[in-house]
């Protein structure tokens, strides 16, 4: 099943209801499984909207009202709702957010590429939030992952980003699907716009006035944040148990990574791959003690080195920091990458 | 024997107005509760304000709120009413918000026919940033960013955001009136109290543009405000129903 089709079956199956969405390359396939999708089901809605301003406004309002929401798109598109994932952070507002990614600055092309890690991982928008996000390899944690964000979502009520690039959108890989989740069943929020029924009228707004009250939302954030970081790293490691060298990949280039991996190793290199799922929070953690044990880490990313900013945060001087990356689209065969390993264990006397 | 014979509306709170004296805004936001108490319809209805002056609307309406970016109040309302069609949703919009940055929102809202009642205050300036020039500002008017007067081939002409909306298909019933004398108030209730028919009625959507006075910004007495609307604004902006298909389309 292509890797587009899968995320708009597996946000059904979570009890995702409500799509608003505008057209744009290389992720057209989402809006158009979705709205067949959707034609099946009495509950659900789905919007073409005239931009994706628009779209993710119409998310905003439909969140508010406790819908499991999600709005795709791609780069430029990302950027343009930029508006309403800041307003949904502050007005902390659950909603699934996909961005399939472009490469480049403004349009860019369609090729698969890791250009917006940062704009992803750092809020993206104006004042100062952060979104989870969340970043699929393969078609199966395209199902887990697309499904997971809908929980996240509800449980810390904010923008959930799920990241790929057309290689993970156009991939076809057989994949199981989980039983599907009734919106029935799920929590009742109690935060949300449902008609002031024997109670006060309620107001969800991100506009704070009073200084003293938008400094004690930011730091209601903060914490916010904070039990996120603690709570919800996720990584998966591959044959790092005895390494000497950890590439450090996410995504498409994870996949990439782990083929240079296993080709490092046939040639007698101790190579392994540390795979950030949530890249924020990113796994400091975890890849801080993993420096302290190889000497030598490789980055490795579609893009000019940007999640390498989080990696010489969380490693800090525990090892050397080496990195590779293509930024255009141009994909990196495994040998590529395991070329770069092969140099590197060469030049440092790895074994 | 003493009779009460004028009260505050059940939806609307005891708060202080923190509106300009001679602003429309506080007499808007009484004839909208008004309606809603009028319709019995306070605990199924959902408001978004814009940015502007009346984005603390929420203040003194009291219905459950949803505030939107500035423009993005029908887009926002859209998300509302499509997930639950069994509320009553309308949104309060300027004339900077509705018909600048949030045209393109507002003209494809009412072009799908979204069952949305759009209150449209306009006072021909952005009011709440200082009197900027607004899409709707009168040619020759002096405001803080046409300090010579609003000249056309260079800063535009006023726009008639409500005869475009007629123009969508989806569009069901469009009128304008203001709120210059008692006369033009209950007009104005009339109107308001039919959008919102028209949306309980599963039309398509529907709109009432106000022609508000801004005495702040216009630097004029409350008085000579009104006056102004009454025989200038409307000039460009004639009080009318512009559009009303509920006869067609119901």
């Amino acid at each position: 099943m292509r890797g587009s089709h899968v995320i708009a079956e597996a946000a059904t199956l979570a009890g995702c209801r409500f799509y608003a969405g505008y057209p744009i390359t290389p992720q057209n396939e989402l809006p158009e499984y979705m709205s067949g999708r959707f034609a099946k089901l009495e509950d659900a809605t789905f919007i073409q909207a005239e931009s994706e301003l628009a779209a993710i406004n119409i998310l905003m309002g439909a969140s508010m009202t406790g819908a499991r929401v999600m709005t795709s798109s791609s780069s430029p598109g990302i950027s343009l709702k930029q508006e309403g994932i800041s307003y949904m952070a502050g007005m902390e507002l659950p909603a699934v957010i996909v961005n399939i990614m472009r490469g480049g600055p403004g349009l860019g092309n369609i090729a698969p590429s890791q250009q917006d890690y940062f704009q992803a991982t750092r809020g993206g928008g104006h004042g100062g939030y952060r979104t989870i996000v969340l970043a699929p390899y393969s078609g199966q944690e395209l199902v887990t992952l697309t499904m997971k964000a809908f929980d996240l979502a509800d449980t810390y009520r904010m923008p959930v980003v799920l990241l790929g690039d057309g290689l993970i959108g156009q991939m076809m890989e057989p994949v199981t699907f989980p039983e599907p989740v009734d919106p029935a069943t799920l929590p009742k929020k109690e935060w949300t716009l449902s008609g002031a029924k024997g109670r006060d009228s309620r107001l969800i707004a991100s506009l704070l006035l009073d200084p003293v009250k938008m400094e004690q939302h930011n730091w209601k954030l903060a914490r916010k944040y904070e039990t996120i970081s603690q709570r919800e790293t996720a990584y998966e490691p591959y044959l790092l148990d005895d390494a000497t060298l950890a590439v450090v990949a996410f995504g498409t280039a994870a996949r990439i990574a782990k083929g240079a991996v296993n080709r490092a190793r046939k040639e007698g290199i101790k190579a392994g791959l540390f795979r950030p799922i949530t890249l924020w929070p990113f796994p400091e953690t975890e890849l801080k003690t993993l420096a302290g044990k190889v000497k030598h880490i490789l980055v490795f990313e579609m893009n000019l080195g940007q999640m390498l900013e989080d990696v010489r945060l969380s490693v800090g001087t525990e090892a050397a920091i080496h990195f590779h990356g293509r930024p255009g689209g141009i994909i990196s065969t495994p040998q590529e990458i395991a070329d770069v390993i092969i140099k590197l264990a060469y030049r440092h006397e790895l074994d | 024997m003493v009779k009460q014979v004028f009260k505050k509306p059940e939806s609307l709170k005891e708060n202080i107005y923190h509106y300009c004296p001679g602003c429309g805004h506080s007499i808007i936001h009484r004839l909208i509760a008004e309606v809603i108490d009028e319709f019995g319809i306070r605990e199924k209805t959902i408001g978004v304000p814009p940015a502007g002056c009346a984005v603390l609307a929420y203040n003194y309406l009291d219905v459950d709120m949803g505030e939107a970016p500035h423009g993005r109040a029908v887009a926002v309302a859209t998300g509302i009413k499509r997930a639950r069609p069994d509320f009553v949703v309308f949104t309060y919009q300027g004339d900077g918000d509705i018909a600048a940055i949030g045209t393109a929102e507002t003209i494809h809202a009412a072009n799908r026919g979204e069952r949305l009642t759009v209150i449209f205050v306009n006072n021909g300036v952005y009011g709440m940033t200082g009197g900027q020039m607004a899409p709707t500002t009168l040619l020759g008017q002096i405001t803080t960013t046409t300090p010579g007067g609003r000249v056309g081939l260079r800063d535009g002409y006023p726009l008639d955001l409500s005869q475009m909306l007629a123009v969508a298909a989806g569009s069901v019933y469009v009128e304008r009136t203001s709120v210059t004398s008692p006369k033009n108030v209950i007009k104005t209730k009339k109107a308001i109290k039919k959008a919102f028919q028209v949306q309980m009625d599963d039309l398509g959507f529907s709109l009432v543009e106000i022609l508000s006075p801004c005495p702040t910004n216009w630097k004029l007495s409350s008085v000579d405000s009104c006056k102004r609307i009454n025989e200038e604004v409307v000039k460009n902006y004639p009080l009318k129903v512009i559009k009303d298909t509920t006869q067609t389309n119901g």
